[in-house]
């Protein structure tokens, strides 16, 4: 599959949308449709100030190449981008972003939701939580 | 044997990399009974995975000191 269908990355500053929606424009895509995920205030009734994000790096980007790559055949993507951060995001910072580029919406929908919903269960990524009264791993607590 | 581990493992073990000296562990399976026996707070936690070579691997993998071997606790990104 061709290099300039997929943009897989793993950064260490602030995510850039326009990067993200700039990779996947294209004169033969009628829809781009873009995922944001962003630090909020409360989970769960707790009081969030900033997570932390740690990944496994390599292992990652292998996980999010085959997510890509499923995207494009199931769906019959045109292009994906998908960004994710590491280190510390304040609230209202951006965690991650996937842009979805095809002729037509529906694809671009669908295949935005999978990539996501995929990313969230596969891909070696860890957040820390941290509240006003303590820290924790997401998904880790005994 | 070295072990790369993250989130919560990380934080059990004390460190991003365990080395387990001596045979402990031909199989993934046998892993994870010597590092629960070692470390009893894993059996707190939820279940782990664990990598071989950057991808996931069932009990029964066999691993080697040659092996990149990683810890992966459930995971939580986006």
């Amino acid at each position: 599959m061709a290099d300039n269908k997929i943009d897989i990355q793993i950064l260490s500053k602030p995510l850039s949308i326009d990067a993200c929606y700039n990779f996947v424009l294209n004169e033969k895509c009628g829809g781009i449709d873009l995922f944001v995920g962003t630090v909020r205030r409360w989970n769960k009734g707790e009081e969030v100030t900033h997570l932390l994000f740690e990944s496994y790096e390599a292992m990652a980007i292998k996980e999010m190449t085959k997510i890509a790559k499923t995207a494009i055949e199931k769906f019959g993507l045109e292009s994906i981008s998908m960004h994710h951060r590491v280190g510390q995001v304040d609230l209202e910072g951006i965690a991650v972003i996937i842009a979805a580029a095809s002729k037509h919406r529906k694809a671009a929908f669908e295949a935005c939701e999978y990539a996501i919903d995929t990313l969230k269960d596969d891909v070696p990524i860890w957040k820390k939580e941290f509240l006003k009264d303590g820290s924790y791993w997401v998904n880790s607590r005994p | 044997m070295k072990v790369l581990c993250f989130g919560v493992a990380k934080d059990i073990v004390g460190g991003a990399e365990l080395n387990i000296e001596g045979q402990h562990a031909q199989n993934v399976s046998e892993l994870k009974e010597y590092l629960n026996k070692t470390f009893p707070k894993f059996l707190e936690y939820k279940s782990y995975m664990v990598a071989v070579n950057q991808a996931y691997a069932n009990d029964e993998i066999s691993i080697s000191d040659s092996d990149e071997i990683a810890l992966i606790p459930p995971v939580s990104g986006g």
